[in-house]
């Protein structure tokens, strides 16, 4: 495979993904809205999406509204959902030799879908509808990937783009959030605790899969513990990044080749397979997770190296 | 030619139905118009979802458009077509060993046949192929002979594309939609298959695999990129040949091979087919600021590590000045008289035939020497006195640029609109291939249709569109 594909793989299912989570993120932070007085959340909620800077930068003055439509479809951010699928489908034309059909053409419904959608602004009452079909394409183009896609090194790239993408969205989140989690500094079972638990499970689409593995207490442990390192919970730190390792050797052992990205991957997977929660407290949880996104950020770049992304 | 009725491909100059549309026409009659109308509003569906589009240049906000489709096919009967392939064949034979020679010994030149100027002022001519032997002899693997009509028996070669003819992907996505939407009508008429010409253009292209190829061939498809007009064209014939498609930034020269950058290391490539121009391919050789092309890639090529499909130079075969020699070249190389009609051609450069054309404008059509896709030409009939002027002007600066052609009453086929079936003039282009074992014509090749009414431009970048193009078994 081209390297240049390999690369297009890669970033082709890391848009996906970042248009999915940021639409998620969108969908908390309008709930939240309605839950509370005032427009607070949108500094974090965009924050959390890492387009903070970029809305400080061309917009200033957060107001819901302005946030929005930054996340949603704002060309000037190149993570809004809008230039995220854009940017999905400009990755899938140029490998489109590497996918089968019934992807490409998911794929580029999603982008004619998403045009129409995203060709004026999104009005409140509009904005659940739009978000969920949106997910609902994007879902369809992850469905003929698991279902149409050879198991080879084209899904290889394809899983860890997504994975990479992924576990970088949830730590974060993590990262944003963290001093909630803290049990020092708030009293546990406060009013704004409990808000702030639920934002941080509604964005990864976890209440559900929370309660029925935690029960109905939602409590700062529970969620770190589930969200670090929970390998039922997809988008946990853990799984995402036992995933990667996953695949990285399936590209072992494929091309009977070891690189350093795989030792990185072995390294950060061990990691999170061995360490407990309380652990993770005493070290200190921002420290904790600004390390793993460090580790995330280092074994992108080595992969992109080890298989030639780039000249 | 200068019959007032023009030649419908399906009614005759008389309105008496020809025999290869009888079971379309049967079809056609018992249908009922709305569902036809909904079928073409699903072929566009299909098509925008498949990703089959093409950029304009210079229009910023139509990044990518349809061609538009229409639903009547163009139907050609099997001896029509018999007879049509060996005008092409020997057509394109001739114009592979017009190549031959003209980067060779230059024979036709030295028998007086054609002007010696005609090559050495030729900027499509490359000195740098002067005395290279292509594997297998073979300069243009892939050609497509633009072919109109103009009567029962009577087609003339408009132009010939012997560089990187473009438009196959269309005969492909046209027929599969064609059998997507209506699956009875290739049940009542026996239709020849074009869906194999992936697997022949790979075969043909591993046939001339160079001297360096070890083991099965590797074979690639160069594009300028995803901003290039046709480069859906370029991601779907790699796809269907599997073979990768690469840009110039993927490959380099290693140890006399021209390789590419692959996840485990650089691979050589045997056979690389090319869809940029010659000025492009090579920096070091010809356009030093060209981005797409590959460094080296020619000393590659004449040291016989690669084969490049087409051959560099190779569009010294298709110029248009080269055009209007066409029937000497045909029979000096072949020995025999052309099957097919050239156009009868007044080359601007020369004094008598320039006068010609001046006095004649509003009757010709005038075209530029070296351009392509009907940009900056001159259709006389339907121009305005302002644009003729204007054009006039333009002819008397630079007369070498310019040839000029009569206006041939183009035949028309059918289109599908609101009045129903309603008449549209055609071109046609067969796709050919060439390698060391024969020469192989896709039965069908690419209809392009002028949409509006009366209008003999069909190029999609004039808003023309394009048709199914049905050769019926015997």
């Amino acid at each position: 495979m081209l390297g240049k594909t390999a690369n297009g793989l890669y970033w082709m299912y890391r848009y996906l993904e970042r248009a999915e989570n940021t639409s998620r993120l969108i969908e908390t932070g309008q709930r939240i809205g309605l839950t509370r007085s005032g427009t607070m959340e949108w500094g974090s909620v965009m924050q959390t999406a890492g387009v903070a800077e970029g809305y400080a930068a061309y917009r200033g003055e957060v107001t819901q509204d302005q946030a929005i439509d930054w996340m949603l479809r704002d060309t000037d951010n190149p993570s809004s959902v809008a230039c995220a699928i854009s940017e999905a489908r400009q990755n899938a034309r140029m490998v489109r030799t590497a996918l089968t059909n019934d992807v490409w053409e998911a794929m580029n419904a999603c982008y004619m879908r998403s045009k129409d959608l995203f060709a004026r602004k999104v009005s409140e009452r509009d904005l659940p509808n739009v978000l969920k079909a949106i997910r609902q394409r994007t879902a369809l183009v992850r469905g003929a990937t698991h279902g149409t896609m050879l198991r080879n090194d084209i899904y290889d790239f394809a899983r860890i783009g997504t994975f990479l993408e992924r576990a970088d969205n949830t730590a974060r989140i993590l990262d944003v959030k963290y001093y909630v989690l803290l049990p020092s500094v708030f009293a546990v079972g406060s009013t704004i605790d409990n808000v702030q638990w639920e934002t941080i499970l509604r964005s990864v689409s976890a209440s559900g899969g929370y309660r029925m593995a935690y029960g109905n207490q939602n409590n700062a442990r529970d969620i770190a513990k589930f969200l670090i390192l929970d390998k039922r919970m997809p988008r946990s730190l853990g799984f995402c990044v036992s995933k990667i390792r996953d695949n990285l050797n399936y590209l072992a052992s494929d091309y009977d080749t070891r690189l350093p990205a795989h030792d990185i991957a072995d390294q950060l997977a061990n990691r999170l397979s061995s360490h407990d929660i309380d652990e993770i407290f005493e070290y200190g949880l921002h420290e904790y997770i600004q390390s793993v996104l460090n580790a995330i950020g280092e074994l992108g770049r080595q992969i992109e190296q080890d298989y030639r992304f780039y000249v | 030619m200068s019959d007032d009725k023009i030649f419908d491909e399906m009614w005759g100059r008389d309105g008496l139905l020809r025999d290869p549309y009888s079971e379309f026409q049967s079809w056609f009659d018992a249908e009922d118009n709305a569902r036809l109308k909904a079928k073409q509003r699903e072929a566009d569906e299909l098509f925008r979802l498949s990703g089959i589009t093409f950029n304009v240049y210079g229009r910023e906000e139509a990044e990518e458009r349809l061609i538009p489709f229409d639903i009547v096919p163009r139907i050609i009967a099997a001896r029509e077509w018999q007879k049509l392939c060996r005008g092409i064949e020997q057509r394109v034979r001739a114009i592979n060993a017009f190549l031959n020679d003209i980067y060779g010994r230059q024979e036709i030149i030295k028998a007086g046949r054609l002007p010696a100027e005609m090559i050495a002022k030729n900027e499509a001519f490359l000195p740098q192929m002067i005395g290279v032997h292509p594997p297998g002899g073979v300069y243009t693997h892939i050609v497509g002979i633009d072919l109109v009509r103009t009567d029962d028996n009577q087609f003339y070669v408009l132009e010939d594309n012997a560089r990187t003819p473009s438009g196959v992907s269309y005969m492909l996505e046209n027929r599969e939609t064609m059998l997507h939407m209506f699956p009875e009508l290739f049940a009542r008429n026996r239709v020849q298959q074009v869906a194999t010409y992936p697997a022949d253009l790979r075969r043909s292209l591993a046939a001339c695999a160079p001297p360096a190829a070890d083991g099965p061939p590797t074979v690639a498809v160069l594009t300028p990129g995803i901003y290039n007009s046709a480069y859906f064209e370029h991601s779907f014939l790699a796809d269907q040949m599997g073979a990768e498609l690469v840009e110039g930034h993927d490959l380099r020269v290693i140890d006399g091979r021209v390789a590419m950058r692959t996840t485990r290391g650089y691979q050589p490539i045997d056979v690389l087919y090319r869809r940029i121009d010659d000025d492009f391919l090579d920096p070091l050789n010809f356009n030093p600021e060209s981005q797409l092309g590959v460094p080296g890639i020619m000393d590659v090529y004449r040291a016989g590590g690669i084969t490049i499909a087409n051959a560099p130079g190779a569009g010294i075969a298709d110029d248009k000045a080269i055009y209007s020699y066409m029937p000497e070249i045909v029979e000096f190389y072949t020995g025999e008289r052309p099957l097919l009609k050239n156009v009868p051609t007044w080359r601007c450069s020369e004094k008598e035939s320039l006068q010609y054309v001046l006095d004649n404008l509003s009757d010709l059509v005038v075209k530029e020497v070296h351009g392509s896709g009907g940009y900056g030409m001159l259709i006389g009939p339907t121009a305005s006195k302002k644009e003729i002027a204007a054009f006039r002007k333009k002819l008397q600066a630079r007369p070498g640029n310019y040839i000029a052609q009569p206006t041939l009453s183009l035949s028309t086929v059918p289109i599908f609109n609101r009045a129903g079936l309603t008449p549209r003039h055609v071109d046609l282009r067969p796709f050919v291939l060439v390698s060391p074992d024969g020469i192989n014509i896709t039965p069908g090749g690419l209809t392009r249709v002028a949409l509006k009414k009366g209008s003999l431009v069909v190029n999609s970048s004039q808003g023309g569109g394009t048709k199914d193009t049905w050769v019926l078994e015997d």
